[in-house]
């Protein structure tokens, strides 16, 4: 009996009813992003000095990757290892309280002082501002960084709070509705930026 | 995908499915990282209130939750059983309801009776952490054990445990039990015939008479230690009597694998059911179970309390 009713009830819904057709725009592509990042790394060294005295933060989980392409472009350009953090901010978000979903804690693994480093924070989307304001309180719970600059691939402005990025891989005008994919290599993906109607969240 | 937290309280170890283990596990293996800080402290759980409601003894469980709550910048209330209430004569469930009033965010409670902590949960609105209740379970020893094994060993499934001692009176056995074979390891206990629960072996455990059989070929041996503020008889002729037979000492230990790993919950006897060249040896990781126990409580506070205001979850 049990067997010929879970046969009955064990359809499955196909997972694709339900949605609705996306517009999709592609605005960087491999090569335009590689370009945006050597320009940046650059940009970096330039305003530093060169690569001495400089860290790189990547933020979880888009961070993560820009930070260690920005990392190997700088390699590239002055044979210099700079060390590379992951911070990982749920901790200190400001909407922990607002969502109903638990997000999940990752670690944070920053092996070195952060004092008196020009300490470059690295995200792929810079939106409302909020990641940056909780990753600058955390990073001054690391130490005492000599300046703490800011690196982002992509400027889609919105901000909520007085926050403005040192590096800018592209400003893109979007709408609060719309969403911006980064999607890279190191995920698996074409290297490339999309920006998508309807609201994920 | 749905991998959010759903529960408000954490009653004990039976309750929770190897899922929610393993999140506890993952979340506490990420807060291990904040203690190692030079500031040790990230602003979570700031303006929330952790009451700990302690009417046993307690060092290191109540210091623990204490550090955590404090880690994440929850502010903490500690109550013992001589400086409250109690002891002018109000029943448990009002000291509950007067707390309420103050609208803490969390109780951790301890107590000698079994059962406390799920009466509680009923009467109070807020999210209750057992923290030790009677002889039934611990919960937070049991993760920090289950954090310690699957740090050192890098899994859990297919270990074998060996529980020795006092497993009767043992709400850390219990725990572990209910733990260890939820997450697919074997476990065998071994003690006393007095100490050991008739029909234990229907928590899908081996029950052995002999230290020396129990220990041989597991991966892990884990010391209890002997209840006696628990015991109400005559469970063993004598403590010296118990040590020789069911104490962990070098020579028994000849029977173990070389790379056994050595626990005990504490607070340790030396010389009894350890010696002291088994506690302070290679293969003991008491101080880590320690340290991880701070995690532990700091992740289960995270996740109690960070799912939001939606009073649904039951």
């Amino acid at each position: 009996m049990g067997t010929f009713l879970s046969g009955v009830f064990g359809w499955k819904k196909c997972p694709h009813v339900g949605e609705f057709m996306q517009t999709e725009r592609k605005i960087l592509d491999a090569e335009a992003m590689d370009r945006a990042l050597s320009r940046m790394a650059h940009e970096i060294l330039e305003r530093n000095q060169g690569a001495k005295n400089v860290v790189l933060v990547g933020i979880r989980t888009g961070g993560v990757f820009i930070a260690q392409r920005l990392g190997a472009k700088i390699r590239e350009f002055e044979r210099i290892e700079v060390p590379i953090g992951i911070m990982d901010i749920t901790l200190y978000r400001d909407d922990i309280a607002l969502r109903n979903k638990t997000p999940q804690v990752r670690a944070t693994e920053i092996p070195f002082s952060l004092d008196d480093k020009n300490v470059v924070l690295v995200d792929d989307v810079l939106f409302t501002g909020r990641s940056i304001r909780a990753a600058m309180d955390a990073i001054v719970d690391f130490g005492r960084p000599q300046t703490l600059q800011l690196a982002v691939l992509i400027d889609r402005g919105h901000r909520e709070l007085p926050i403005r990025p040192d590096y800018v891989g592209k400003n893109i005008p979007t709408s609060r509705h719309e969403n911006v994919e980064v999607s890279l290599k190191e995920s698996g993906k074409e290297d490339q930026v999309l920006i998508r109607e309807g609201s994920v969240e | 995908m749905n991998n959010g937290w759903q529960k408000r309280h954490l009653l004990g170890i039976q309750g929770l499915s190897a899922t929610e283990i393993e999140q506890i596990l993952t979340t506490a293996a990420s807060m291990k990282e904040v203690s190692q800080r030079p500031i040790k402290k990230v602003p979570t759980l700031r303006g929330k209130t952790v009451v700990n409601l302690f009417f046993e003894p307690s060092t290191r469980t109540r210091t623990s939750f204490e550090i955590a709550a404090k880690r994440l910048s929850a502010d903490t209330i500690n109550l013992t059983a001589n400086t409250s209430s109690l002891t002018k004569g109000e029943t448990l469930v009002d000291t509950a309801r007067t707390l309420e009033a103050m609208a803490p965010d969390v109780i951790v409670v301890r107590h000698s009776v079994s059962g406390v902590p799920h009466l509680l949960a009923r009467w109070v609105r807020c999210s209750v952490v057992n923290a030790g209740d009677g002889m039934n379970e611990h919960p937070t020893q049991a993760l920090l054990d289950l954090m310690t094994v699957k740090e050192r060993k890098g899994k859990i499934q297919g270990l074998k445990i060996a529980i020795v001692g006092d497993v009767a009176h043992s709400r850390v056995a219990r725990s572990n039990i209910w733990g260890f074979t939820k997450m697919g390891a074997s476990v065998r206990v071994a003690g006393p015939r007095t100490m050991l629960p008739l029909e234990i072996e229907r928590l899908g455990v081996e029950a052995f008479d002999r230290v020396e059989s129990a220990i041989e070929g597991v991966d892990i041996i884990m010391m209890l230690r002997l209840q006696l503020e628990r015991q109400d008889g005559a469970y063993f002729p004598s403590t010296r009597e118990y040590a020789r037979f069911f104490g962990l000492d070098l020579q028994k230990l000849r029977q173990a694998r070389p790379d056994v790993m050595i626990m005990h919950p504490g607070p340790i006897h030396r010389g009894i059911e350890i010696a002291t060249e088994v506690a302070d040896g290679p293969y003991s990781v008491i101080l880590e179970q320690v340290a991880n126990g701070v995690a532990i409580r700091m992740a289960l506070l995270y996740l109690l309390l960070g799912q939001g205001n939606e009073d649904t979850n039951p």
